[in-house]
C-alpha cells in the first residue's frame, strides 16, 4: 500500500518547498526588527524626526512580512510529525527539547512585546516602547539560535547515545549538543545574511526613490545606511563564509566535493573550478574553467595539497552534485557582488556623490532582492549537500519519512503550493505597494486601521481610565 | 528522586493545550461568526477585539505541537502522521485566518474576500481540531511505533460530530467573548447567538458523551460501570450545574459571566476527556510511558519550562490587561 520512493520524493519537495517559503520571512524579519531597534534608538538620542519617518515607514512592512512569517512557521512545527514521523521519533529526545525551548524563549517573547511595538507609543512612553522594539529584535535572535542549533546538530552530530528503541539521546551535556561543531559557523552567516538581506531591501527601496527624487531626504538616509552596512557586513560574510567553509570540510567533507565539483581525486593539488556542468553519470564536469591547484590553497592553504575526491565514496552516499554546484556559485556569486556594491557606494561617498551618481542607484535597486536569492541558494547548498542524509552520517533521509501513501503527500503538496503562491504572492504585493510610496515627511502613522498581522492591534479602550497612557 | 517527570510532563501539555484551546477558542469562534455580523463598523469592532491577542494566543498551539514533540516524542509523530489530512487542513485554514488580520486592511477592494478568508478559515481549523480530537479518542491503528494505517481511516461519523461540536462550543465562546468586550448593537447580536449557541453546545456535549464510551470497552469500565462511575459523576453534574448558571446570567444581561461559565463547561469537558483517556496518550495503543522521551529531556526542559513559562503567563496577562475594557471600530496607532 505504501508507495514509500514516490511518497518520499513528494515530502521531500513539500519541505524544501514550505521551509524555503518560510525562510525568506525570517530573513527580513531579524534584520528589519534590528534595523527598527536602531532607527528608534538614533531618533532617542538625535531627536531627529527622519529617524521616527523611517521607522513608521519600515514597520508597516515590518508587519506584514512578520504575519507571513509566523503562519508559515506553524505549518513547519507540524510538518515534521506528518511527514517526518520516524525521524521526530528517533531524534525527538534531542531536537524536541531545543525546539521547545525556542517557543519558550523566543516565540512567546516575539509575540508578547509585538503588539506594544506596533502600536504602543502613546500608551506606555518612549522608553518602555524602545524596550519592546529591543525584545522584538532579541527574539528573533534568540529564534534563530535554537533553530539553527537544531539545524546544525542534524549535520554535525554531537553529544549523543542511542537508546534501546533506537532514539538519539543526550550523552550528558546538553551544551555539546547545542553548541556543536558546525552551530557557531552557522548562527553567524545565517544572521548576517539576514543582515544583508535587509540591507539590500532597504537599500534598493531607497535608491528607487532617489532615482525619482534626489532631494528626499529620508529616502537620501535609507540609502545611505544601507550602503554603510553593504560595505561592512559584506566583506564580512565572506569571510565568515570561508571560514563556515573550512569547518564544513573537516565536518562533511563530501558536501564540499559537490560544491567544488571534485569528482576526482586531487593527490596534488586540487583546481578551483570556476564554471562549469556537472556531468554525475561520467563522473567529470563538463566545459570547466578551472583555476590550477587554487582549490587547495583555498581550503588547505597549500597549492599541493592532497584532496580527495566523490571518487571514494560510495554512490549510495553521495550528494546530487549539480545543485549543490550551482547553489554554491550563486550564493558566492552573489556575495562579491554585493561586497562590490559596498565597495562603490564607499567611492562614491568619498567623492560626495552618494546619492547623485543615477547608474549606482540603479545597481543598487537591482541588487535589492539579491539577499533573498542568496540566502535560498545557501540553504540549499546546505541541506542538499548533506544528502542522502537527515542526520549525517546516522540516519538516512530515505528512513526519516512517515509512512503515507503518495497521494496523500501529493494533495497536500498540491494544496500547499496553490495556497502559499496565492496567499503569500498577495502579500508581496501588498508589500511592493508599501514600498513604492516615498517615505514622507511626518510618515503617516500606521494608517488608521487596527488590524496586525501579527496581531496586536489596540483596540481603543472606552471605558476611562482604561489604558494607561504615559 | 522518586516522582514520576512523564507525568508531569503529560500535564504540563495537557495545561497547556487548554489554553490553547480557551484562548484560541474564542478567537477562532470569533471568525467563525465573523460574516454574520453586519459590514462596517460592526465587522471591524469584532476584529479589533481580538487583533492584538491573537498572534499570543496560537503560539500556546505552537507549544502544545513543540512540547508534544520534546516531551512524547513517539506521541507526536504518530498522531501528526495518522492524522495527516485533517492536521494538513487546520494549518491551511490558519494560513488563511492569520494573514486576513492585516491583508483585510490593506486591500480594500477585496476586503469581502479577505473576510471570507478569515470566518472560513476559522471554521475550516476548529473543525479540523474537532475531528482530530474525535480521531484520537476512537484510536489509531500502531504497529512497531509507526502508523499503520491508511490516510482516510479518521474519517467517521463519530469523527465528524466531534469536529462539528467543537466549532459550536468555539462559536459559543466567541460569542460570550463579544458580550463581554462589545457594545450596543453588536452585544446585543452576540448574546442572540450566544442564546442558541449554548443550547448547541449542551446537545453536542450530551451526544459525545454518550458516543465516547461505546467506542472501547476502557471508556466503558471507566464511565458506566459501579463503582467507577461514582468517582466521575461529578463532572456531568457540575456540567449541568454550570449550564443552568450560564442560563440564568445570560438572562440576567451580565456580560463577563457568560464567558467564564463557558470556560468552566469548557474545563469539566477536559477533565471528562483526560479520565477517559488516561493513561494513554495516543488512546488504546500507547501510554504516557511509553512515549515519553529520555529523563535527560524531561529534566532538561523542566528548567527551561520552571523559569520561563511564569514569565510569558505575566507578560500574557499583562498584554490581555493593556487591551481591557471594550473595543470600538476604530483602531489605536501609534
Ligand atoms: C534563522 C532563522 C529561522 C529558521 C532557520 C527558521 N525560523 Fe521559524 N521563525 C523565525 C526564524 C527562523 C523567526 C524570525 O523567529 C520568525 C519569523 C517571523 C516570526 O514571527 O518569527 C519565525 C516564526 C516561526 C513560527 C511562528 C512563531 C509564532 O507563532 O510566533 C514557527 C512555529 C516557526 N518559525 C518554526 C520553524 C521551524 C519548525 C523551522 C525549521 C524547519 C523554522 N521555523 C526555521
Ligand atoms: C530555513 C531554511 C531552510 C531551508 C531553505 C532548507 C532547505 C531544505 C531543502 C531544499 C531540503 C531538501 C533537500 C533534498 O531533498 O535534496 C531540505 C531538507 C531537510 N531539511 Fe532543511 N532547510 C532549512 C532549514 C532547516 C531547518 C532549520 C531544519 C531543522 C530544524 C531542516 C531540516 C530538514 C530536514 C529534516 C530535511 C529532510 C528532508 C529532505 O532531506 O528532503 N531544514 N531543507
Ligand atoms: C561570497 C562568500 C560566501 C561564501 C564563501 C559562503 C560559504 C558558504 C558555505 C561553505 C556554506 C555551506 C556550509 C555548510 O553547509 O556546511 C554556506 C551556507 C549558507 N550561506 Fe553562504 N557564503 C558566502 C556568501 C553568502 C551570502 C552573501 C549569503 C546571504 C546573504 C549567504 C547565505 C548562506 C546561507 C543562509 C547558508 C545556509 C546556512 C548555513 O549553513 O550557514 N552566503 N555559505
Amino acid at each position: 500500500m505504501f508507495d514509500l520512493p514516490e511518497a518520499l520524493l513528494l515530502a521531500r519537495i513539500q519541505f524544501a518547498f514550505t521551509v524555503s517559503f518560510h525562510f525568506l520571512f525570517p530573513a527580513i524579519t531579524i534584520g528589519l526588527a534590528s534595523y527598527l531597534a536602531v532607527l528608534e534608538g538614533l531618533w532617542l538620542k538625535t531627536g531627529r524626526e527622519d529617524y521616527m519617518d523611517l521607522f513608521r515607514y519600515w514597520i508597516k512592512i515590518f508587519a506584514l512580512v512578520f504575519g507571513m512569517g509566523v503562519v508559515s512557521g506553524i505549518v513547519m512545527s507540524y510538518q515534521f510529525g506528518t511527514n517526518w514521523a520516524v525521524f521526530s521519533d528517533k531524534a525527538g529526545p534531542i531536537i524536541g527539547p531545543l525546539m521547545a525551548y525556542e517557543v519558550l524563549t523566543a516565540f512567546f517573547l516575539e509575540a508578547g512585546f509585538l503588539g506594544v511595538m506596533l502600536f504602543g507609543m502613546q500608551r506606555v512612553g518612549k522608553g518602555l516602547h524602545f524596550t519592546a522594539t529591543l525584545m522584538v529584535a532579541l527574539g528573533t535572535f534568540v529564534s534563530a539560535f535554537w533553530i539553527l542549533s537544531v539545524n546544525s546538530w542534524m549535520h554535525t552530530p554531537a553529544g549523543y547515545a542511542m537508546n534501546a528503541a533506537g532514539q538519539f539521546i543526550s550523552a550528558g551535556s546538553w551544551l555539546a549538543i547545542i553548541f556543536n561543531p558546525s552551530f557557531p559557523y552557522r548562527l553567524a552567516h545565517t544572521l548576517l545574511a539576514a543582515y544583508l538581506t535587509t540591507a539590500f531591501i532597504v537599500g534598493g527601496v531607497g535608491a528607487w526613490h532617489l532615482l525619482q527624487d534626489r532631494s528626499n531626504p529620508r529616502a537620501r538616509l535609507m540609502f545611505s545606511m544601507a550602503m554603510w552596512m553593504a560595505a561592512i557586513v559584506a566583506p564580512l560574510q565572506i569571510v565568515a563564509g570561508d571560514l563556515h567553509g573550512l569547518n564544513t570540510l573537516e565536518h562533511q567533507p563530501v558536501k564540499v566535493m559537490a560544491m567544488e565539483g571534485h569528482y576526482q581525486s586531487h593527490p596534488e593539488g586540487a583546481p578551483l573550478i570556476l564554471f562549469g556542468i556537472p556531468n554525475s553519470a561520467g563522473n567529470r564536469v563538463d566545459y570547466a574553467i578551472q583555476i590550477p591547484k587554487a582549490s587547495s590553497l583555498i581550503l588547505k592553504h597549500d597549492m599541493n595539497a592532497p584532496l580527495a575526491g566523490l571518487d571514494t565514496v560510495p554512490v549510495a552516499d553521495r550528494p546530487p552534485v549539480g545543485i549543490v554546484f550551482w547553489a554554491f556559485r550563486i550564493m558566492v556569486g552573489l556575495g562579491f557582488l554585493m561586497a562590490a556594491l559596498g565597495i562603490v557606494s564607499l567611492l562614491a561617498r568619498a567623492r560626495g556623490k552618494l546619492y547623485d551618481w543615477p547608474w549606482l542607484h540603479r545597481f543598487a535597486l537591482m541588487m535589492g532582492p539579491a539577499g533573498l536569492v542568496a540566502v535560498l541558494a545557501g540553504w540549499i547548498t546546505t541541506e542538499v549537500g548533506r544528502q542522502p542524509w537527515t542526520i549525517h552520517g546516522l540516519m538516512r533521509t530515505a528512513e526519516s519519512a512517515s509512512p503515507l501513501a503518495a497521494p496523500a503527500v501529493a494533495a497536500s503538496l498540491l494544496a500547499f503550493v496553490v495556497v502559499y503562491f496565492a496567499v503569500f504572492g498577495a502579500g508581496v504585493l501588498y508589500i511592493l505597494k508599501l514600498m513604492a510610496k516615498p517615505p514622507a515627511l511626518n510618515e503617516g502613522a500606521p494608517p488608521k486601521i487596527p488590524g496586525r498581522a501579527a496581531g496586536t492591534t489596540p483596540a481603543v479602550a472606552l471605558r476611562p481610565g482604561a489604558p494607561a497612557t504615559d | 528522586m522518586n516522582f514520576d517527570l512523564t507525568v508531569i510532563w503529560a500535564l504540563i501539555i495537557v495545561v497547556a493545550v487548554f489554553i490553547y484551546v480557551v484562548l484560541d477558542g474564542f478567537d477562532l469562534g470569533l471568525g467563525i461568526l465573523f460574516r454574520r455580523f453586519p459590514v462596517g463598523r460592526d465587522r471591524d469592532t469584532a476584529m479589533n477585539s481580538i487583533a492584538p491577542v491573537w498572534d499570543g494566543n496560537e503560539t500556546w498551539l505552537v507549544l502544545g505541537g513543540g512540547g508534544l514533540l520534546a516531551a512524547f516524542p513517539l506521541a507526536y509523530a504518530l498522531i501528526f502522521s495518522a492524522l495527516y489530512a485533517p492536521i494538513t487542513a487546520m494549518l491551511l485554514a490558519l494560513v488563511f485566518r492569520g494573514v486576513a488580520f492585516e491583508f483585510r486592511w490593506r486591500d480594500p477592494a477585496h476586503r469581502g474576500f479577505w473576510d471570507l478568508a478569515f470566518s472560513g478559515g476559522s471554521l475550516v481549523a476548529a473543525l479540523s481540531q474537532g475531528v482530530v480530537l474525535g480521531a484520537l479518542l476512537q484510536g489509531i491503528a500502531v504497529q512497531d511505533r509507526a502508523y499503520a494505517g491508511g490516510w482516510w481511516d479518521w474519517l467517521t461519523p463519530f469523527t465528524l460530530i466531534t469536529g462539528v461540536s467543537v466549532a459550536i462550543a468555539y462559536a459559543l465562546l466567541g460569542a460570550t467573548w463579544l458580550v463581554m468586550k462589545a457594545e450596543g448593537r453588536l452585544q446585543q447580536q452576540a448574546r442572540a447567538m450566544a442564546w442558541w449557541l449554548g443550547g448547541a453546545t449542551l446537545a453536542a456535549i450530551v451526544v459525545v458523551s454518550v458516543a465516547t464510551p461505546f467506542l472501547s470497552a476502557d471508556y466503558f469500565e471507566k464511565w458506566m460501570r459501579w463503582p467507577g462511575m461514582l468517582a466521575v459523576a461529578p463532572v456531568p453534574v457540575l456540567v449541568a450545574l454550570a449550564s443552568i448558571a450560564f442560563v440564568r446570567s445570560l438572562k440576567a444581561g451580565h456580560e463577563v459571566a457568560p464567558f467564564l461559565l463557558t470556560l468552566g463547561i469548557f474545563l469539566l469537558c477536559f477533565v471528562g476527556l483526560g479520565i477517559s483517556v488516561f493513561p494513554y496518550v495516543v488512546p488504546g495503543a500507547v501510554t504516557i510511558w511509553a512515549a515519553a522521551t529520555e529523563r535527560s529531556s524531561q529534566v532538561f526542559m523542566l528548567w527551561g519550562t520552571a523559569l520561563v513559562l511564569p514569565m510569558i503567563l505575566g507578560y500574557t496577562a499583562w498584554s490581555y490587561w493593556v487591551f481591557r475594557g471594550k473595543v470600538s471600530a476604530e483602531g489605536y496607532h501609534a
